[in-house]
């Protein structure tokens, strides 16, 4: 009963003291880390998805047609430069996303300042509305839009999709919105009552220019989420980047082709916004 | 400027505006006020003069910052009445919004707006809720940041200032309100010891202009230097209602005299 700290500790297993295995691991850790390691690993793996298709495809018999791809990113004939379909699917994702991504962005700050109201109704209203969008495939969502709704408003495919993926990510953007929001501490919204200002003044002027700071690099993102889930609405055939790929390997055959060509072109532009992203997030912190 | 003011609902005044300097400007009548099951104010009536400085002090948890954060209504009391300027504290948001119009209000841990310049902190309010235009805004603020010697600052963050300067900014953008009440909640709690006298200078100018103040706090010397009424408080009740020398030297009550030998032991 009265046992000293002193053999308290002698008793217990002494966990701090390293054995030779989480030596071992930790040393093995510290190596994996280094740059060198990293690239050495990264081309490794490189090195055998390429060779693994290469050879995959020659044991299959493919042709490798590389040499027309070009034509179908652009043109250059008699009459002139044209944009390839690629390219033209390429604009229509752009633009695809960017509608669906303001809907999002304006909806989803919606729901999140109605479920921050603090009025049950509002409140009740925005979780149901969360967790209903946010626990349904988008791929069902898009085809109660497309098929169900569609009809009802005479939607065409183009509207149903925007529509469609607004609406399933401004679920998951209210959410970023509303932890941006309480991320403004009450000191902030007690001022800014103190001055006389209003719900909507103290929003508009005090916490939302503050929250922008923790809400951004989520959001952006959702919108590099936003764009490759746009690839969904090929199966309602909306032309756009990954409809034009199907489409073309359906009279070319060259599938690898196509879709390495597709998959880098969606690397390329995702990766660009990521590469905004952390530029936008570098000059946040500079500038607070 | 009273003149452009929006107009608001006010409550019957009855005689009171026939009455002058002593007309009371806060009443605060049979107030409770309970935080779920506990109750942090219990049956509390003050009545607060125009030009009155009050002091409140008391142990920590006796309900001293809520009280006053029901002159301003940043806390709803659960019964009672609470009138500012003759305008009684309800739901009603126009009225609220009248008394917040009229009531200046200085944190423990200043609350300035970090994404703002100083200039900008001050002038937010007099351009959105008082609806100034923007150069009468900027000269009113230059004004007060001199009133608070701090006119060099007018284009830094609140972040590149010391804990002092920041809170001279908070009291200098309460001012920039033009209001006729001034509530300071622990305003020097959260500074470093050197920098507590910039602010209670700042302060005892202030209450020298005749500004109606209530002030929680534990500075005794500001205190006996510029309330007309100290007020004590214990557990959600007021204890003791006195002027400075009656409460320093004499104070009724045991509990009262016991935290005075506490704080001022040292």
């Amino acid at each position: 009963m009265a046992a000293t700290p002193s053999s308290a500790a002698a008793r217990a297993p002494n966990f701090k003291e390293p054995g030779w295995a989480r030596t071992g691991y930790r040393a093995l850790k510290r190596h994996l880390r280094s740059a060198p390691a990293s690239i050495l690993i990264y081309i490794a793996v490189m090195y055998l998805v390429v060779y693994a298709s290469l050879t995959g495809a020659e044991a299959m018999g493919y042709n490798w047609q590389w040499y027309r791809i070009p034509d179908y990113l652009y043109q250059l004939t008699d009459d002139g430069f044209q944009w390839g379909e690629i390219s033209i699917g390429l604009v229509k994702t752009i633009t695809l996303s960017g509608q669906s991504f303001l809907f999002a962005v304006a909806a989803g700050l919606f729901v999140a300042l109605l479920r921050l109201s603090g009025l049950v109704v509002g409140t009740g209203v925005a979780v149901a509305y969360l967790e209903f969008v946010r626990n349904m495939p988008l791929l069902v969502l898009l085809y109660v839009f497309y098929y169900v709704l569609g009809p009802i408003f005479s939607l065409d495919r183009y509207t149903a999709s925007v529509l469609c993926l607004g609406v399933f990510h401004s679920a998951l953007l209210s959410e970023i919105f509303r932890a941006g929001i309480n991320a403004v501490g009450i000191g902030q919204w007690e001022a800014a009552k103190s001055v006389g200002m209003s719900k909507a003044q103290a929003y508009r002027y005090i916490i939302l220019p503050q929250s922008v700071k923790f809400m951004l690099p989520p959001v952006l993102g959702e919108a590099v989420h936003l764009i490759k889930s746009s690839a969904i609405v090929s199966v309602i055939a909306v032309a756009e980047l990954t409809t034009i790929g199907r489409d073309l390997i359906s009279y070319t055959y060259m599938s690898f082709e196509i879709w390495f060509t597709i998959a880098a072109v969606y690397l390329v532009v995702t990766l660009a916004l990521s590469v905004f992203v952390s530029l936008l997030e570098k000059r946040y912190e500079v500038s607070t | 400027m009273n003149a452009s003011r929006p107009g608001r609902a006010r409550v019957p005044r009855g005689l009171h505006r026939q009455l002058n300097e002593a007309t009371p400007i806060i009443e605060i009548r049979n107030v409770d006020k309970f935080f779920g099951n506990f109750q942090a104010l219990k049956n509390v009536s003050l009545t607060v003069r125009t030009g009155e400085r009050v002091v409140v002090c008391g142990p920590s948890g006796s309900g001293k910052s809520t009280l006053i954060r029901c002159v301003n209504r940043l806390e709803e009391h659960s019964a009672g009445q609470v009138f500012v300027d003759g305008i009684e504290l309800t739901d009603e948001t126009e009225n609220i919004k009248a008394v917040r119009m009229e009531v200046g209000m200085v944190f423990q841990q200043f609350n300035l707006f970090p994404h703002l310049t100083v200039l900008e902190n001050l002038t937010v309010g007099p351009i959105r809720v008082r609806k100034q235009s923007k150069a009468d805004a900027i000269r009113l603020a230059k004004m007060y940041l001199d009133r608070v010697h701090i006119p060099e600052q007018a284009e830094k963050y609140p972040a590149q200032l010391s804990g002092g300067q920041q809170q001279r900014v908070a009291i200098a953008r309460s001012l920039c309100m033009e209001p006729k009440i001034m509530l300071f909640d622990e305003p020097t709690s959260a500074l470093d010891p050197e920098m507590i006298n910039e602010v209670l200078e700042v302060m005892i100018e202030l209450a020298e202009s005749g500004m109606t103040m209530i002030c929680v706090t534990h500075e005794m010397g500001f205190a006996k230097k510029a309330a007309d009424t100290m007020v004590f408080m214990e557990g959600g009740e007021i204890i003791e209602t006195a002027p400075p020398k009656v409460f320093f030297e004499s104070p009724s009550s045991e509990r009262c005299r016991m935290f005075l030998d506490q704080i001022l032991e040292h």
